[in-house]
């Protein structure tokens, strides 16, 4: 009946529900990743994207040259993005914490530039297939929509991770000193924590994430050098729009936002691209400092 | 007393000979360097030269609002894209002159500044640099979908016209006067914006926002104000471009050339006149050059980047302007 009145059938809508959710899955692990990264560093890290696309990159060479497979390199693949982001903080990024803001979206703009250009010079712009691993293929048929395996197993894991992140940042002493930090480093550095070598492995846990949710996405979209700047500008409105103040507000914000996507998919595919812009600037005339924002 | 008051005039003297010194030195150079321009393109390639003073317009526009009013957009491919398409489709389709072309694309630019910036400057920092990006990406994928602006192919063979009807503008050589007469238009505007009580208020909002707004400044107004001139200027640097290429294309509101931007100002020294006019030299001649060789562009764009922001964050016009200090 309701699906009568808006012209839509309910496979279509739930199908794109279900991508939406996944995007907004997405969303929400970067802008986690963007948001602990600039709370403890005090750097917004664009080439976070660079990094979600090395992820998937990796995971593909990891199958292609070694035959590793989609289980394995789920674990490989961040470590070895984790341990490149860390040298990257360790010689360039810590040169910069005592400048303005600016300094470090422009030195991480290089970075950008340079890993992407890497990767297109040696790969081509070329999409390459990812295999979905043989566990995951096929799917149930729920009566009202076809459910694939593997995009369900990717919701799952997607968010299992961002709360897993929630949990160590708020419920454990790490995490404690990590929230310290984000106050005020410098009382905690007179409290005996080695506040340097947090900063790295901040870092390193942001790519990290980062580096995971890009093998959640390789089966699912291709793998390609420019997936990450596409997916970081949608971020950085996600993080405008909530704000980065809280890690539950972030992941509920890129969920919100992944899903009203997937609805526009449906009911008007021509703004998808643009809906979450627009919403972005709804929500800087109503609350300028984002939903979940302080002042 | 009399000894006090003598001296006092005395160096008062001194400082008016020092200051009068250093304008005439100005404007030696100013000469000189029109002269130069004037007489570049018998030795030089014009349409390469042409590039260079577009981007340089470009640059100088965007050094408004970051060098001056500390503002970092970075997406100001949208205001250079949205003049060019505007432009384009005006001159082809409407069958507008040239000069009312350029007319149209700045105005139209100078409105979407309006309402990004009106918009964006709820933010202050970081903030802002990252919602005007996702402001201008808006632009982009608008540029990829309504039909004017055809797509992946954009608004091709443009004609270049006839300027007020009489000059044609189809040799190059003439072409790049009228270029050359646009860019030291767009220079002199933001020369004397910033050297205006205006830019010094600006400078002030820069270095401490509270305190000018605590001395009666509406600082939002400013700021506005400093970006919708900086989205216009980016405008005609946008529709002069197509006069010089015949084309607007997708290239122009990517994210690539509001990236191009933002590294031709900080490679020729943000906040200094004439840097953003020598980083759009050194970033236009390596377009040219590594044209034929894919991503090494970015690759060394990247570490250029890189290498500004962690060594010489004055940029090339800023360490030679100290250099010069300390040798005189």
């Amino acid at each position: 009946m309701l699906f009568e009145l808006l012209g839509v059938p309910p496979q279509a809508l739930f199908a794109q529900l279900l991508i939406g959710l996944v995007n907004g899955s997405f969303y929400a692990a970067l802008s986690l990743g963007l948001a602990v990264i600039f709370g403890m560093l005090n750097i917004i890290n664009f080439a976070h994207g660079a990094l979600y696309m090395a992820g998937a990159f990796v995971a593909w060479m990891l199958l292609h040259h070694f035959g590793i497979p989609f289980w394995a390199s789920l674990v490989l693949s961040p470590l070895i993005v984790a341990v490149f982001g860390m040298a990257l903080e360790r010689v360039l990024l810590s040169r910069l914490y005592h400048l303005d803001h600016i300094y470090g979206l422009l030195a991480t703009f290089g970075l950008v530039l340079l890993i992407e250009g890497t990767f297109r010079q040696l790969y081509g712009v070329s999409g390459r297939g990812y295999p979905t691993p043989e566990v995951l293929k096929g799917g149930w048929n729920l009566g009202f929509m076809f459910l694939p395996n593997y995009r369900a197993f990717v919701l799952v894991a997607a968010l299992a991770v961002c709360f897993g992140a929630w949990f160590f940042i708020e419920r454990t002493r790490i995490g404690s000193y990590l929230r310290a930090g984000t106050e005020n480093a410098r009382l905690l550095q007179a409290f005996g924590v080695n506040v340097p070598r947090m900063m790295t492995l901040t870092f390193g846990l942001g790519v990290a994430l980062a580096a995971f949710t890009g093998v959640l996405a390789a089966p699912i979209y291709q793998v390609h050098p420019l997936m990450g700047f596409n997916i970081i500008i949608i971020v950085f409105a996600v993080v405008v729009v909530g704000g980065m103040g809280s890690i539950l507000g972030a992941i509920v914000t890129g969920l919100a936002l992944g899903v009203a996507e997937g609805f526009t998919r449906v009911f008007y595919p021509e703004a998808s691209a643009t809906v979450i812009f627009v919403i972005m600037a709804v929500v800087l005339l109503i609350r300028p400092q984002g939903l979940f924002g302080r002042r | 007393m009399a000894e006090r008051e003598a001296y006092a005039l005395r160096s008062e003297v001194s400082g008016w000979e020092a200051r009068q010194g250093a304008e005439r030195g100005r404007l030696i150079f100013a000469a000189i360097a029109v002269l130069a321009l004037i007489c570049a393109p018998f030795a030089v390639y014009p349409v390469f030269l042409m590039k260079v003073l577009c981007f340089a317009l470009f640059a100088c526009a965007f050094n408004l609002l970051l060098g001056y009013g500390g503002l970092l957009s970075f997406g100001h491919a949208a205001y250079y894209g949205t003049a060019a398409y505007i432009a384009a489709h005006t001159i082809k389709v409407w069958g507008l002159s040239p000069e009312l072309g350029l007319l149209a694309g700045t105005l139209a630019s100078a409105l979407l500044g309006l309402v990004v910036g009106w918009l964006s400057i709820r933010r202050a920092g970081i903030y802002f640099a990252m919602i005007t990006l996702a402001f201008a990406q808006m632009i982009y994928f608008f540029a990829l979908q309504a039909p004017f602006t055809k797509g992946e192919d954009g608004i091709q063979a443009v004609p270049r016209g006839y300027l007020f009807g009489v000059i044609d503008l189809r040799p190059d050589l003439t072409l790049y006067y009228l270029i050359l007469a646009i860019f030291l238009f767009g220079f002199y505007v933001v020369y004397r914006t910033i050297h205006s009580p205006f830019g010094l208020v600006l400078k002030a909002i820069r270095e401490n926002e509270p305190r000018a707004i605590s001395l009666g400044y509406r600082t939002e107004r400013f700021k506005l104000a400093t970006f919708v001139v900086s989205a216009a200027l980016a405008g005609l640097a946008g529709a002069a471009t197509v006069l010089v290429f015949q084309l607007a294309s997708l290239t122009y509101v990517h994210w690539q050339t509001s990236g191009e931007v933002v590294i031709m100002t900080l490679l020729g020294g943000m906040g200094t006149i004439l840097g953003p006019f020598v980083g759009a030299i050194v970033v236009v001649t390596l377009q040219t050059h590594l044209a034929a060789f894919g991503a090494w562009l970015n690759i060394i764009l990247g570490a250029i980047f890189l290498a500004c922001v962690l060594l010489f964050r004055e940029g090339i016009v800023g360490i030679a302007q100290k250099r010069l200090k300390k040798l005189l």
